[in-house]
């Protein structure tokens, strides 16, 4: 049996949110971070709708892992389930929700599809592997990873909503200036990593 | 344990967890995703539909022979398809706001693509829309205009003749192919005059990675049959005395040629100049057409303009991109009234130049490539 990692669900989920944070530090879920962080309100929508879809693939994901491919040696193939629960799931989920509250669909159903085969999403799922997390760590790691990767385009959706004011160098406006606004972020964050012990 | 048992359990398990996840869709679909039947009902009870709900109020009213104008085919990256719902249509989703105004909002306007039929509807749809119909066609002969652009004529069958007026536009049904599993609607320009009401032509420009443009350019051939529907859009030559600016670029060139056209069998000789922007000489097409448009309507010019002639075109004409040769033309366009087809970008430099010279953004009229 695999032996997993001792370090607890708590310091899992806080560093997944801070000093690990999937988007900060891996630069993954880039294109929606800049596609959907221009306003404030969608940003909020798709950053709850990518915590839900961590939380969800992880949780499913590891059962798969550890009872199904692990017993019968078929770990080469994880890319593929992973990815095949994930899709598939999220779109059962979206149908769900689209039928039970419009409300709800169109404040965060409607960005489940664009995040489906986000890179973020299948980002975690690895790094629960790699990192040898057990049930519960994962599930912190997933949901922490989601509301990191929210923190993240909330905070740049409010940058960027100021930003809109103010008067650019034209070869910056766009994308220039919001990666340039990524990477202070980025370096933000790295003061968390001093606040815990690496793990 | 052996190699097959190995690849029969890799198979097995990818086949079962896929076939899980796709019973539990289908039996999704088949209950959360069924809406049931619906009743649409259409400018007041004038018209009253039955349809099965769960698809986008554009894709819906289509299978009921009710086509409303879409550039984009659906996505909600064009704002053409609205329509006035008075109930059922639900809240105003995150897709279609940018779309809309404050007085569009409180009138009840929405993108009928982004609107899915979920329950009974009651709205309203200009009468014209009815006029627009779909079209059986056969492609009568292809022809290449440039490298990138090819001209497209299509003789109409089903029914034979369709109403044109200059500058409108009809969508191509590009039907489902090698990776593109579904058929796509994409909108073209008719190029031809609207007095030939049997055959029609459209200018269709390669757009790399684009579905319908890579199945007309690697697929379509002479005798295939072809659906359209249309003629749609609001982009066509007003009544009046003004001198007309006309400007376009590319495959824009198809509703500016149809209107040419139609000035010339129409013997509208109003004082109008044309100017065509491109990079280089492989980029322009028509030119002896236009030159003959020139003689037929003594108050027409053609003015082409490249942007980045190649040295062996040994290029005498006008140099630079269209605004700017707009702008060496005339001091004042006050007078003048404008009508463009393009690339987005082209239309909103033009659009700049000409409020620049003076004339008012009511006159400006403009088809955008969406």
């Amino acid at each position: 049996m695999t032996e997993f990692n001792a370090i607890g669900p708590l310091a899992v989920l806080f560093g997944a949110v801070f000093t690990n944070n999937i988007l900060l530090t891996n630069y993954l879920g880039m294109c929606s971070f800049l596609s959907v962080s221009r306003e404030v309100d969608s940003a909020a929508g798709l950053g709850a709708a990518v915590v839900f879809v961590m939380a969800l693939a992880n949780a499913l994901n590891w059962p798969i892992h550890y009872y199904v491919l692990v017993p019968l040696g078929l770990e080469y193939l994880g890319f593929i389930v992973y990815i095949i629960v994930i899709a598939g799931t999220v779109q059962l989920v979206e149908m769900v929700v689209e039928r039970v509250s419009e409300r709800l669909y169109n404040a965060l159903g409607i960005f489940l599809p664009l995040i489906t085969v986000n890179c973020a999403v299948f980002g975690a799922v690895l790094f629960m592997f790699i990192r040898k997390y057990d049930f519960a760590a994962s599930l912190a790691y997933g949901f922490g990873g989601g509301l990191g990767w929210a923190l993240a385009i909330l905070a740049m959706a409010g940058i960027r909503q100021k930003i809109a004011k103010a008067p650019l160098p034209k070869g910056l406006e766009g994308p220039g200036i919001t990666l340039i606004a990524a990477g202070i972020m980025a370096l933000a964050f790295m003061g968390f990593s001093g606040m815990i012990r690496s793990s | 344990m052996g190699t097959l048992g190995a690849f029969l359990i890799a198979v097995g398990a990818i086949s079962a967890i896929a076939a899980i996840l796709a019973a539990a869709l289908m039996i999704a679909d088949a209950t959360i995703g069924d809406y049931g039947e619906v009743k649409l009902s259409i400018n007041g009870g004038e018209r009253e539909l039955a349809a099965r709900g769960g698809q986008s109020l554009l894709s819906t009213l289509k299978e009921e022979g009710i086509f409303i104008p879409s550039a984009c085919g659906g996505r909600g990256s064009c704002g053409l398809c609205k329509l006035k719902i008075e109930s059922g249509a639900g809240e105003i989703s995150p897709t279609e706001s940018p779309w809309l105004d404050e007085a569009e909002r409180a009138a009840g306007i929405r993108l009928s693509c982004q609107v899915k039929v979920k329950r009974d509807m009651v709205l309203r749809i200009p009468q014209e829309l009815f006029s627009i119909r779909q079209y059986e066609t056969r492609v009568l002969s292809i022809r290449d205009l440039t490298y990138d652009i090819k001209e497209v004529t299509l003789g109409l069958v089903d029914p034979p003749e369709m109403d044109i007026v200059a500058g409108k536009f009809v969508q191509f049904v590009a039907p489902a192919y090698g990776n593109s599993p579904d058929p796509v609607y994409r909108a073209y320009s008719i190029a031809s005059s609207p007095s030939r009401k049997s055959e029609i032509q459209l200018e269709i420009r390669l757009v790399p990675e684009g579905i319908c443009t890579t199945y007309v350019f690697t697929r379509l051939k002479a005798g295939d049959k072809v659906t359209i529907n249309g003629p749609y859009g609001d982009f066509y030559l007003r009544d009046g005395e003004r001198d007309i600016v006309f400007i376009a670029g590319g495959s824009g060139m198809a509703p500016i040629r149809s209107m040419l056209l139609d000035m010339a069998e129409k013997g509208i000789d109003r004082k109008a100049t044309y100017f065509f922007g491109a990079r280089a000489m492989r980029d322009l097409f028509l030119v002896d057409e236009m030159r003959e448009l020139e003689r037929r309507l003594p108050n027409f010019r053609f003015v082409p303009a490249l942007s980045s002639p190649a040295p062996e075109d040994d290029w005498k004409g006008e140099k630079g991109i269209v605004t700017e040769v707009l702008d060496r033309h005339f001091d004042s366009l006050a007078g003048h009234e404008a009508y463009l087809c393009g690339s987005p970008g082209m239309i909103d430099a033009s659009i700049k130049t000409l409020k620049g010279k003076g004339m008012p953004e009511d006159r400006i009229f403009y088809d955008k490539f969406a």
